[in-house]
């Protein structure tokens, strides 16, 4: 019975000290008082990730709910033009033109993801063919026809390649998905640069589409011979062989995974504009690094910097700040269950520093100095406890101290300002 | 209409409401056509403004920034193609149905008249999953294939590698889902046929066949032209079971030229597209483009109906009144 209230006591105790902790550099968190409702719309790609988080947030936050819609990052972006929701999210960064409509809008990266080339060589049922992006480029060009091609013989001198013709499968639908493919091929073969070009969905001289990484899949699946590009976790799923990618530094072929395509987001981290700037030109293929898998992206979230444009309350437009913030810290630990790659430290530094510049009518939001160094701990941006305090904590369970010498000891810190409660 | 004059004397309060309400029912339906028509022309104005008339007969599709151009002949064929070879397939089968059902003993007749109408209540999107998981794999081995090995060399029809996400199954797919209306109507329309019209037929001594050709089809022409328009209708309009099917290309190749070749119709490329089109350029207004083209053809499509059942009506009427 006594320990029940002690229970709530290390509750309160494991919340509010971090948040006291990183005072600074954390967000004001959404007014208890009041209930919150979130509206944002967008890229399909993210949704399973951004539900998760919308139920996680609102376990942490009950009175915020996040109401988002997965129309499409085209419909997101109309959206966020037209200022109808509080955020949007896109697979693809604003063009130049489009970001003249929307003066003022912020890329915040909240996840990456990866395009893996998936086959169907009933010969060759385990993954591991391996392949160039300047390969890739000619059979979606229509000029490598038959998989015992030299070119692809030439890197899989092990493989027992059948003369068959490759039937390609592509995207019927405008997606984000091509578009980090046909970025990536349009860097590898200048041919298909002009004569196809990056986009959502661009004119494809042969194949047959089809809508949705299912419906690619599915026809992968079920067409021998056949080749095919699908998300990352999407080939995961379904167990599909899937084909080892030459990296951009031209030293290997990779293996997709989270790690090769993390890796990548490393790599071209350094080259990133902050999340007020030119976001149009920003490509994470051919990351350099040994072990960067060439095709991967980062999708987005887009909001203004001035956030009465989409909110009409300080309150709210607190909340959004503090809801984006958790997204892109305690929300990426959720990624990896759902096969999305993590953001690395440096991208979500850009994140925060986009944050920071966020007003209403002016007034800055979540005021940030940079990535706090704190010397009982390593990484600043975790939410860990201080040590001495878990050592309290383990001397009271352990009964080396008393019930009431710990009391005391919380009291003193509550009395100092140290604690929260 | 002896009884309705009564009650129009017995109040004509009741009476003005009615007119009123039918008048608001009949404005409504002309409303929404005209606001239709207004928001499509007005929201792809963009592209006409920039092709022209060109946009129809234009063979291009490129949403690519910079380089954006498009036209929509090739889904304006890919519709026009799959829903002929639907009719095509689909008319001959479901007035082979009609006359069965309408002809054969009520035991039969019935079950199989509710069976066939039960067709038209399973949603297009199952009539697409299944054609695209089990349909398309047979029709391929068992029909495709054989047709492109026996004539692929000789007929442009039946060129192409033939994997089943092609013209020829989706307009396969598309008899099926418009035989139930078809069949329906068109059964509908020969039990109206008096049946002292059919019976003087067999007492000349005409077999069932030389029945129907003699008695039903002259009496019931019209009617059948109006169920197949009917099927044309959905036909045309049909996205969600050939848009999983025809195998989505765009642009010039997009031409059905061979029926095993990977096409595209109109509301197929708006449904693919429209999600992800940018809001600025051209791309969206240019789907839009199509949805107004569309909405063109099943206008001309309901008139040329209309006329010509209108003027069939003309000249059998003597034949038919007597």
């Amino acid at each position: 019975m006594k320990m029940i209230p002690w229970l709530i006591l290390i509750a309160v105790l494991v919340t509010s000290i971090p948040l006291y902790a990183h005072a600074v550099s954390v967000p004001e968190i959404p007014d208890p008082s009041m209930e919150f409702s979130i509206t944002g719309a967008g890229a399909s790609f993210p949704y399973p990730l951004i539900d998760l988080w919308r139920v996680e947030y609102n376990k942490e936050f009950s009175n915020v709910y996040l109401n988002y819609q997965s129309i499409g990052s085209g419909g997101g972006v109309k959206q966020h033009i037209e200022k109808t929701v509080n955020f949007a999210a896109s697979d693809a960064p604003l063009k130049q033109s489009e970001k003249e409509l929307a003066q003022g809008t912020l890329h915040i990266p909240e996840a990456i993801g990866g395009v893996v080339i998936t086959y169907n060589i009933p010969q060759i049922p385990e993954k591991g063919l391996k392949l160039t992006g300047e390969i890739i480029a000619d059979i979606y060009l229509g000029k490598i026809t038959r998989w015992n091609d030299s070119q692809i013989a030439q890197y899989n001198p092990e493989l027992s390649l059948p003369d068959e013709e490759i039937i390609v499968a592509k995207r019927s639908d405008g997606s984000g998905t091509t578009f980090v493919f046909t970025d990536y091929l349009s860097t590898q073969s200048s041919e298909f640069e002009q004569k196809i070009g990056k986009a959502k969905a661009v004119p494809w001289p042969l194949g047959v589409g089809a809508a949705g990484n299912e419906g690619v899949a599915g026809i992968v699946r079920n067409t021998p011979h056949s080749i095919g590009y699908v998300e990352l976790a999407y080939a995961f799923q379904t167990g599909m062989s899937f084909a080892f990618v030459e990296n951009g530094d031209k030293t290997g072929f990779i293996e997709p995974t989270l790690e090769t395509i993390s890796a990548a987001s490393k790599g071209a981290s350094a080259n990133l504009p902050a999340a007020e700037g030119d976001w149009s030109k920003v490509s994470i293929v051919n990351a350099p690094g040994e072990k960067s898998y060439p095709i991967a992206s980062f999708t987005y979230l887009l909001l203004y910097d001035e956030l009465s444009n989409s909110t009409n309350s300080i309150k709210e437009a607190k909340t959004i700040i503090h809801m984006m913030h958790w997204m892109i810290t305690d929300g990426q630990n959720h990624s990896e269950s759902l096969l999305y790659v993590p953001l690395s430290d440096e991208v979500i530094e850009i994140g925060k520093q986009g944050l920071a510049r966020v007003t209403y009518e002016g007034e800055i939001l979540f005021d940030y100095d940079g990535p706090v160094e704190n010397q009982n701990d390593n990484n600043a941006d975790s939410l860990d406890i201080p040590s001495w305090i878990k050592d309290n904590a383990r001397w009271w369970a352990d009964g080396l101290i008393s019930d009431e010498e710990y009391i005391a000891a919380l009291q003193y810190l509550i009395e100092q300002g140290i604690l929260k409660v | 209409m002896k009884k309705s004059t009564h009650t129009i004397k017995m109040g004509s309060k009741s009476d003005k409401i009615f007119k009123m309400g039918a008048a608001i029912a009949g404005t409504f339906v002309l409303a929404i056509i005209a606001l239709m028509v207004f928001q499509l022309v007005f929201e792809s104005y963009p592209v006409w403004e920039e092709h022209g008339l060109g946009f129809i007969t234009g063979t291009d599709w490129n949403a690519v920034e910079g380089r954006e151009s498009f036209g929509a002949l090739p889904y304006v064929l890919g519709t026009l193609v799959t829903a002929g070879l639907a009719m095509l397939i689909g008319v001959p089968l479901s007035i082979g149905i009609a006359m069965f059902v309408s002809d054969a003993p009520a035991k039969i007749g019935g079950p199989l008249g509710f069976l066939v109408e039960l067709l038209a209540a399973v949603p297009s999107v199952i009539y697409g999953l299944w054609g695209l998981y089990i349909f398309k794999e047979y029709f391929r081995d068992f029909v495709e294939k054989p047709l492109h090995a026996a004539f692929g060399d000789t007929i442009f029809l039946f060129s192409g590698t033939p994997f089943g996400l092609d013209i020829f199954t989706a307009s396969v797919i598309l008899a099926i889902m418009i035989i139930p209306t078809v069949s329906a109507v068109a059964r509908e329309i020969m039990r109206a046929v008096p049946q002292q019209q059919k019976e003087a037929a067999y007492m000349l001594g005409a077999t069932r066949w030389e029945m129907f050709r003699l008695a039903v089809f002259p009496y019931a022409k019209t009617g059948l032209i109006g169920a197949s328009i009917l099927g044309l209708g959905r036909a045309v309009g049909e996205t969600m079971a050939v848009t999983m099917l025809i195998g989505n290309a765009t642009g010039a190749s997009a031409i059905p030229s061979s029926l095993f070749k990977p096409s595209q119709t109109m509301s197929s490329i708006i449904a693919n597209e429209f999600v992800e089109a940018s809001p600025v350029g051209l791309h969206l207004p240019a789907l839009i483009g199509v949805a107004l083209i569309l909405l063109g053809i099943a206008i001309c499509i309901n008139i040329v109906a209309h006329i010509l059942v209108t003027r069939m009506l003309k000249v059998k009427e003597g034949a038919i009144n007597n």
